[in-house]
């Protein structure tokens, strides 16, 4: 069918940007779409109403949709909980998981890199008298498995790693975290917002207990997630938002139909296409990181190269300041920092926790390619971000120094 | 494939055309509300004109508003409010009675009002800072509560009001400056919106204890990727709402019509809530003698969907805990359905509903009220 | 946010990016900011014999306004007295800029910048002349 507007999906246009923002957010997969469009209008029931054909329709759509997102995962449906995305998800299975086991353990692990709502709900915890252990990560961005070990306690009621890094996209040792997790009898929860439908992941294989999906990072729509929770053995939760006991009461509130069915449908299609996707994504990836060194000099990869999904870039180029830069390639959706900061002018406190420097940190860009980048679109932003750095660096009195050989390091520069 | 006559608004309306449209647009376009470049822009300035609209509505200003995932998560938020002691209506949604356990419950009177005289009773018992929560119209029955004067009686003792107006939006008028409430939830769907969207309206001088932390989105009070297309389809019918409301006299009209008609032919018909302010599209009958599982097994079969209580709970038909607030006996609570009416309704739509009510009545239930009371 | 047109202007088209060679008694060089505050400007004036500036040049590490501030003043300091030049108020580089309020700090820094470049001129004078002396 066509869209309700009448018309195809349109995306990068010519005189639009060229869109490589990829782990803020995916353009909705057409496919996708179209599953969702009968649920907005003839088959718009309420998946709850217990007494008619609509309501019938519609909860047997959702249950579908159930069984598509618990397929990627080898899980089983009744492990998939629906929630608003993983921001909701991460609060839930944190706070929910915290708050159910608080009178037998009150320690939390998680590491200084995750996403800011997986690093909120533990700071908001802390207040509730949990305690929150935020394991720095090595350069690579990558945890250290020996100092994990070591702040595993017999108090520790959950671990918190994500599988991929928002900004980095470096992919963490899940099985190893896993397997560690459950020879200590603790919850490991991952948020798999970023490596869901990107990298194979496996619940069993992986000992996961609790994980985080989000539906509009995978080509799905905005506004549905979901979290999974472990059956066997059980994890409870304590709920966040309560009401009419919808999704074994773990989370309340009328299921939104289409949404399930879209992230459903884009969960059937990463099954499908995961990995094709990733060797062609991989190839754009490397094309455009090629063409970036190959021209440009003092140019740095932030984030471990190998263990990384291959729809991320995250470069620091010396001697441009960041927003400089940003402002210089208009025509390019990228990000500096995380979509959820990048208003503010702090640097991204994931590169300083991997030790880069705020220099460095301030100029660094994520660039972000996904499904419908084209070998097109890669070379041209990559020549823009070259003339840009160029032009920048023959404007910038820091690259003058540098090439001068004068230490930038030896100027005693005023605070201001 | 005919599609069944859709009679169960209240549970959830199909979406009207200008919202698919507004939403399948937003579907259309990629952008993160939050990132800064373009596509992010765009995104931003679609949540943004949303945001106004559904203020507009709502005698609101847009900075009130915090869009949440639906009336639950709103209701919830509100009540998260923290510090206070809470005061609920007998009659509230579930999503209001669970979200605050131990609330004290405020019972309502035989036509569904809440009990003023209880309520600043109670209001008067402790000094500590209260919170009520009061809806403004019931899921079940329609039933209007008279929101002024629990505001009055709630901030004369010094406590906030939350008001869930997710049923009532849409169909009556609803302004968070007139009633005076110090927040207010709304869900888009009740009202030809998007499923997976509300919003709670908070007063300026309110301050939200969030629910989901993170990304620091609607001001701090909701973290989470801003639900775009949904956003946008909620403003589009936001804006559609404050134009029509007229026409919702022609929906009374329809009810009162169905009302009336049914009473004619039978007139063991009983109707809930109805000597009280009643939104203008619900009607909560009862046909006595005949469990509510039977009757909409036979309206199913008839083409037409109503609903056998709320629509919310996940397992069976639960007995429903409005009408035993309200006083009326169990046996009789458990033969009641749920009518609500809506803006593509039609008259012959309900002349098949009349039909298929009067004949089932008149093959299961009138039989079995002559047998329990022999000819006089 | 919403740059004014002569921002964007001067950010795309820089005037008098470059250098002088510093070690010119007649050149006064102003280097302020920091990297880590994410702003360095530096900026050069040559000084006629005068005492008028016939020339100036900047480069700056920087956001679009903090390029398109010194871009912009080293176009009012050329034809300027040294004392005309060191009364130029960053307010009006924000307002000819319409600087947005969170992009001040970028004007304050090439006022600062201009004041630096005048008083470095004016030691090194005042080192010629007691060499001189």
């Amino acid at each position: 069918m066509t869209t309700a507007n009448g018309g195809t999906i349109r995306r990068n246009e010519p005189d639009r940007p060229v869109y490589l923002d990829y782990q803020a957010t995916t353009p909705l997969d057409q496919r996708v779409l179209d599953a969702m469009m009968p649920y907005f209008i003839e088959k718009f029931g309420n998946p709850h109403s217990r007494s008619h054909a609509y309501g019938w329709e519609a909860e047997k759509a959702v249950e579908a949709a159930r069984e598509q997102v618990a397929e990627l995962i080898n899980a089983d449906p009744r492990e998939i909980i629906f929630t608003s995305g993983a921001t909701e998800s991460n609060n839930l299975a944190i706070a929910g998981a915290a708050r159910f086991y608080k009178d037998r353990k009150n320690h939390i692990v998680t590491l200084v890199t995750e996403h800011k709502c997986v690093l909120d709900s533990c700071r908001h915890l802390e207040q509730e008298g949990v305690h929150v252990t935020y394991l720095p990560v090595q350069k690579n961005g990558l945890v250290d498995l020996d100092a994990l070990k070591q702040a595993i306690t017999d108090k520790t009621v959950l671990v918190s790693i994500m599988a991929v890094n928002n900004e980095i996209g470096v992919i963490q040792p899940l099985k190893e975290i896993g397997a560690m997790c459950r020879a200590r009898g603790v919850l490991f929860h991952s948020d798999c917002a970023q490596a869901y439908g990107k990298i194979p992941l496996d619940v069993d294989a992986m000992k996961i207990d609790l994980m985080s999906i989000s539906g509009h990072k995978i080509y799905g729509p905005k506004g549905i997630g979901a979290l999974y929770v472990r059956r066997k053995p059980r994890v409870r939760l304590v709920a966040l938002i309560h009401g009419g006991g919808q999704e074994r009461g773990m989370r309340s509130g009328t299921l939104p139909t289409p949404l399930c069915v879209g992230l459903g449908e884009a969960a059937a299609i990463a099954k499908r296409e995961m990995a094709s996707e990733a060797e062609r994504l991989k190839m754009l990836r490397d094309r455009f990181h090629k063409r970036i060194i190959e021209r440009l000099s003092e140019v740095y990869l932030n984030g471990d190269l190998e263990a990384r999904i291959p729809g991320n870039l995250n470069l620091s180029f010396a001697y441009v300041e960041g927003e400089g830069l940003m402002m210089g390639i208009k025509d390019l959706s990228v990000s500096s920092g995380s979509a959820c900061t990048s208003a503010s002018l702090e640097p991204s406190y994931v590169l300083r926790a991997l030790g880069v420097e705020e220099e460095l940190a301030h100029t660094s860009l994520r660039i972000g390619f996904g499904r419908f980048t084209t070998e097109a679109e890669v070379d041209y932003a990559a020549d823009r971000i070259i003339a840009a750095v160029q032009k920048l660096r023959d404007m910038s009195p820091l690259w003058e120094m540098a090439q001068q050989g004068i230490n930038i390091k030896s100027i005693q520069w005023a605070a201001h | 494939m005919n599609r069944p006559v859709y009679l169960d608004y209240n549970a959830t309306a199909p979406l009207k055309p200008p919202v698919i449209l507004a939403v399948s647009a937003a579907l259309a376009e990629v952008g993160n509300a939050s990132s800064v470049h373009r596509w992010g822009r765009l995104a931003r300035r679609r949540v943004e004109t949303a945001r106004e609209a559904v203020a507009g509505l709502l005698g609101a200003g847009p900075q009130q508003i915090v869009f949440t995932s639906g009336g639950t998560e709103a209701n919830n938020l509100a009540l998260a409010a923290g510090g206070r002691r809470l005061m609920v209506a007998a009659t509230e949604h579930d999503s209001v009675l669970r979200a605050a356990p131990d609330a004290e419950i405020v019972p309502v009177d035989r036509r569904g009002i809440i009990d003023l005289a209880a309520l600043d009773k109670s209001l008067a018992r402790d000094s500590r800072p209260a919170l009520v929560a009061v809806m403004l119209a019931n899921n079940e029955t329609g039933v209007v509560q008279p929101l002024a004067e629990v505001v009055r009686l709630a901030h004369a003792r010094g406590a906030l009001v939350h008001c869930d107006a997710a049923q009532a939006v849409g169909k009556v008028d609803v302004d968070m400056q007139a009633l005076g409430v110090d927040m207010l939830t709304v869900s888009a769907h009740k009202f030809g919106g998007p499923q997976g969207v509300g919003a709670v309206v908070v007063a300026d001088h309110v301050e939200l204890s969030p629910l989901l932390r993170g990304g620091g989105q609607e001001r701090g009070r909701r973290a989470g990727t801003e639900n775009v297309a949904a956003i946008a389809g909620f403003g589009a019918a936001a804006r559609l709402a404050a134009e029509e409301m007229p026409t919702m006299a022609r929906l009374a009209g329809l009810r009162d019509g169905l009302e009336a008609r049914l009473r004619r032919q039978v007139s063991e018909l009983v109707t809930f809530g109805a000597d009280a302010d009643r939104l203008p599209n619900t009607s909560c009958l009862a046909m006595p003698n005949v469990s509510a599982e039977t009757q909409v097994m036979a309206f199913d079969l008839a083409g037409i969907a109503v609903s056998a209580g709320s629509a919310c709970s996940s397992g069976k038909v639960r007995s429903s805990h409005v009408l035993a607030a309200m006083g009326v006996p169990s046996a009789l609570a458990g033969s009641a359905i749920r009518v609500s009416l809506g803006w593509a309704t039609s008259e012959a739509d309900l002349d098949r509903f009349v039909e298929t009510w009067t004949q089932l009545w008149f093959r299961l239930g009138a039989g079995k009220t002559q047998r329990a009371a022999p000819a006089a | 946010m919403a740059y004014s047109e002569k921002l964007i202007d001067h950010f795309e088209h820089p005037r008098n990016v470059g250098a002088l060679d510093k070690n010119d008694p007649s050149v006064g060089t102003g280097l302020v900011g920091a990297p880590a505050c994410g702003d360095v400007m530096k900026l050069q004036i040559h000084v006629g014999p005068d005492g008028v500036i016939k020339d100036a040049k900047f480069k700056t590490f920087g956001c679009g306004s903090a390029i398109a501030s010194s871009s912009l003043v080293t176009e009012w300091v050329k034809g300027k007295s040294l004392d005309e030049a060191a009364s130029i108020r960053n307010t009006q580089i924000a307002q000819h800029l319409a600087l947005p309020p969170v992009k001040i700090h970028c004007s304050v820094l090439a006022e600062d910048a201009i004041k630096a470049a005048v008083a470095d001129y004016r030691s090194k004078q005042n080192q010629e002349k007691s060499a001189a002396e």
